[in-house]
């Protein structure tokens, strides 16, 4: 009895003692799950945090977290059943790569806001608020960035806009910007911020000076090949989208100043730490040690919510940690444009001139003597991944020209080759199979950017590779670009031999063979699976040329003539298979032919019309403010 | 209980009688149909890729019904009786379309109450003429002459004149079996355009074709065609 009384007196004393505290005390609390302004804007630690938040947010198309958007142009085939559509699609929509109403004006809104209490704040020492706030305003270029280039001239808002309720929306419809504007803004503003940032080349992961420079010579590089290849049939009145062909040397000198910055400030190089040119193409982008090519990345960390499947996604299927993997094939067509040693173009020697076949003793014989770049950025048949060899290859053919194979992984069957009695594996443990998923298809798998770390392949673990949107050998070539615009080839060809050098070939261009089309063309193989193809096709204008509609077959791919023209068509992605050749007592006996293919999901020709040169605005857009123009052609 | 039970029935057979009830608007019953035309001939264009715009005011989100163009140049599409305006997109189709005073692309206005047949009256690049296709040992031969009809400023140049065969009837740049073209600055008289291709094997076996002429005009997306034609060999 006495125990319950002490207990009662407990709880009465314990709940008087609470109903002491103030009403004010109670109802002032602060929130435990968000912090008030002028707590976070005194302390860099936290501001960070919201720096943090603003970084990733920053807009990428074609990713390693979308290994998907890959295969949307022909680089790449899609080796997943859900993704086959991407090449039974025959045209692009026009609200293809739209970049305006996925929350991007809520995104500049906070990066205007947090500009404006930046310079509001009193507490945080100069240096670190300066650095913010041109980490803020860096962001806020690379956004407006990406939108001109998907949506050409877009309203420019610097300000914090807000509604004053009183039923006019009007004074909050902003019309669109000139195009150019929006790339002079970004310039400025990236021309403004660069000496602010700090410059040192271990910082990758947040922007940097150089990261601002190279961020300026690809903007510029993009407004001024605008300039120069536009057309009549892509420009708007008010200049909304076009830019005249007179201010293109201005933007190209800008493209080459920004990056010649980079280059003599001689703090980044070239990856070059394996003496195997192609082992070492692979490795720049998974070495996160001091890479000094890398200038600005999106990074990653095991072991935290922020880690990305891509090498679960794409791992070889027949050693991969998991049961999935190779949903991303690298296309012949992209394999071709690899040049030989000796800087020449030649597709890959599955038939002589007259169209025998040509017999190979080794899988990787018919690789042989190409750009090293080709084995770095693909896993070849007969090579390895993770030191394991990946088994791609498609059956016997008989002497008679019939075929044996299976229909799965590695099958086996009983008594099919001749004079053979007992079981023996008929097709690749990796494929490829026609229709079969995660197997070569294309009868490759890409190699570029997967993780050769253990455990990078398993589903718990994943991988902490990062996405490199900036590297010192885009600037090279930017600076090539831009120098050969201008009409001076010979700086444009030492730029260019930097890059080549490294991928092995040694045989320098002359400044005479620098041309449009080798421009064109190294940016394709130095830049494969990087996120520029759709960008570059669309600055050229060659996009309409290059994924013009028009199907193609096996014949545009033996003994090709064109692969170093810009304008080579490409709609449809094709594939090279190797076959064992079984005839007993034949010279040719178990040696390997090659056959150009085109895997049986790919139903349609990409079309490019010249409606998708400019991405549309979405109804609901020009509905909610009549000052907004359409975009040509759609 | 019996009560109860029947009383349930009776709100069953209620709740389904009320679910008979008519839909609040029927479904559009207008036919409108017609063909695209230049001087009252059809203009054939690519299967899925020519549409244009029909706009209605006065019912909430503006925005535009598209209507598909079909190969052989005729459309059709189901509508509300009501008032339209109908325009075709800048540069789309391998024609003009009308400006209106201030550059912009004019509109036509269209009443439909109940079904209608119009032809919508454009103005093409090019127009093919006196299109002759024929097998001959074992290839197909095509003859046409091109009329350059827009000759000001808005003219435009031949990218390239194609000849397609196909073995269904769809036929065009991503349909065909085989194909032969001829550049724009290969062609010396527009007169007189001769092109051949050879009909490749076709399986499972058939002894005919469908065949086509498109011209390519520069900066213009969509291709002119002939009608398609079906060839025997």
């Amino acid at each position: 009895m006495k125990k319950i009384i002490y207990a009662f007196a407990a709880i009465a004393f314990l709940s008087f003692a609470q109903s002491c505290k103030k009403d004010s005390e109670f109802l002032d609390k602060q929130p435990t799950s968000t912090l008030p302004i002028d707590a976070v804007w005194k302390d860099p630690n936290l501001v960070l945090t919201v720096v943090g938040d603003l970084y990733d947010r920053y807009p990428d198309y074609q990713t390693i977290e979308a290994w998907w958007a890959f295969t949307d142009f022909d680089e790449g085939f899609a080796s997943a059943s859900g993704d086959y559509f991407r090449h039974q699609n025959l045209e692009y929509g026009y609200d293809a790569w739209r970049y305006w109403d996925m929350g991007v004006y809520g995104y500049i809104r906070d990066l205007n806001m947090f500009i404006k209490r930046g310079q509001e704040s009193t507490a945080l020492k100069a240096e670190d608020r300066d650095r913010f706030l041109a980490e803020a305003r860096f962001i806020r270029a690379g956004v407006y960035f990406e939108m001109v280039k998907r949506m050409g001239g877009v309203p420019l808002i610097t300000t914090v806009l807000d509604y004053d309720y009183s039923g006019d929306p009007s004074y909050l419809q902003f019309p669109r910007a000139k195009e150019t504007d929006i790339y002079d803004f970004v310039i400025s503003e990236l021309e403004a911020v660069k000496t602010i940032l700090p410059d040192n080349p271990t910082v990758q992961s947040r922007a940097t000076k150089a990261a601002a420079l190279a961020m300026e010579s690809r903007a510029a590089l993009y407004a001024g090949s605008i300039a120069k290849y536009s057309n009549s049939q892509l420009t708007l009145p008010g200049g909304e989208v076009g830019i005249s062909s007179g201010l293109a040397n201005a933007y190209f000198t800008k493209s080459l100043a920004a990056a010649k910055e980079i280059i003599d400030g001689g703090k980044y190089s070239l990856y070059k730490k394996n003496p195997n040119l192609s082992d070492n193409f692979a490795a720049l982008f998974t070495d996160k040690g001091s890479n000094p090519e890398v200038i600005f990345a999106k990074d990653f960390k095991l072991k935290t919510n922020k880690v990305h499947g891509f090498t679960i996604d794409n791992q070889p299927r027949s050693s991969a940690e998991e049961a999935q993997g190779g949903r991303l094939n690298p296309s012949l067509n992209l394999v071709q444009s690899f040049e030989k040693l000796d800087n020449t173009y030649a597709s890959m020697a599955s038939v002589d001139g007259s169209g025998n076949p040509v017999y190979y003793s080794g899988i990787t014989d018919i690789f042989a003597g190409r750009d090293a770049r080709l084995a770095g950025t693909v896993i070849l048949p007969g090579t390895q991944f993770k030191g394991k060899t990946v088994d791609i290859w498609a059956g016997y053919q008989l002497a008679d020209g019939s075929i044996v194979t299976g229909d799965n992984f590695g099958q086996t069957k009983t008594n099919v080759l001749p004079g053979n009695a007992g079981s023996v594996q008929v097709v690749g443990a990796d494929g490829p199979v026609d229709g079969l998923e995660f197997s070569a298809q294309s009868g490759f798998y890409v190699r570029k950017y997967l993780d050769p770390a253990t455990g990078s392949g398993q589903i718990g673990t994943r991988s902490e590779v990062w996405w490199i949107r900036y590297r010192y050998a885009e600037v090279l070539l930017n600076a090539a670009e831009a120098a050969f615009e201008l009409g001076d080839p010979a700086t444009a060809a030492n730029y260019i031999k930097q890059v080549r050098d490294r991928a092995g070939l040694t045989v320098a261009l002359t400044p005479a063979q620098i041309t449009f089309d080798r421009i064109v063309h190294e940016r394709k193989v130095e830049l494969a699976f990087e996120g520029h193809e759709l960008w570059d096709m669309k600055r050229w204008r060659l996009a309409d040329k290059v994924w013009n509609g028009n199907n193609m077959s096996a014949a545009d791919f033996i003994n090709a003539s064109n692969i170093g023209s810009a304008t080579r068509t490409s709609t449809q992605v094709f594939g090279l298979w190797p076959y064992k050749y079984y005839n007993p007592g034949n010279a040719n006996h178990l040696k390997y032919i090659f056959k150009v293919i085109k895997p049986g999901r790919v139903t349609a020709a990409h079309r490019f019309r010249i409606g998708n040169y400019y991405s549309s605005i979405g109804q609901d857009v020009l509905n909610g403010n009549p000052k907004i123009v359409r975009n040509p052609n759609q | 209980m019996k009560i109860r039970f029947y009383f349930m029935i009776g709100a069953l057979i209620a709740v389904l009688f009320a679910s008979c009830k008519k839909d609040n608007y029927d479904a559009p019953e207008a036919d409108f149909t017609g063909r695209i035309v230049y001087k009252g001939e059809p203009i054939s264009v690519q299967y899925g890729q020519v549409n244009f715009e029909l706009w209605q005011s006065g019912f909430g989100n503006y925005s535009a019904l598209n209507v598909n163009v079909s190969q052989d140049g005729t459309y059709s599409a189901k509508l509300f009786n009501g008032d339209y305006k109908l325009v075709f997109s800048p540069n789309q189709g391998p024609f003009l379309w009308k400006k209106n005073a201030a550059g912009r692309q004019d509109s036509i206005a269209v009443n439909i109450n109940g079904s209608k047949t119009m032809d919508i009256e454009v103005m093409p690049y090019y127009m093919i003429r006196g299109a002759t296709l024929t097998a001959a040992a074992g290839k197909i031969n095509a003859f046409c002459k091109l009329e350059k009809i827009i000759t000001n400023a808005d003219g435009k140049d031949i990218e390239n004149v194609s000849l397609y065969i196909n073995k269904t009837q769809f036929v065009d740049g991503s349909n065909n079996i085989a194909t032969q073209q001829i550049s724009g600055a290969a062609i010396a008289d527009l007169n007189n355009l001769n092109m051949s291709v050879t009909i490749p094997g076709i399986t499972p076996t058939q002894n005919y074709v469908f065949a086509r002429i498109g011209v390519k005009i520069a900066g213009v997306d969509d291709l002119i065609f002939t009608p398609v034609t079906k060839i025997g060999f």
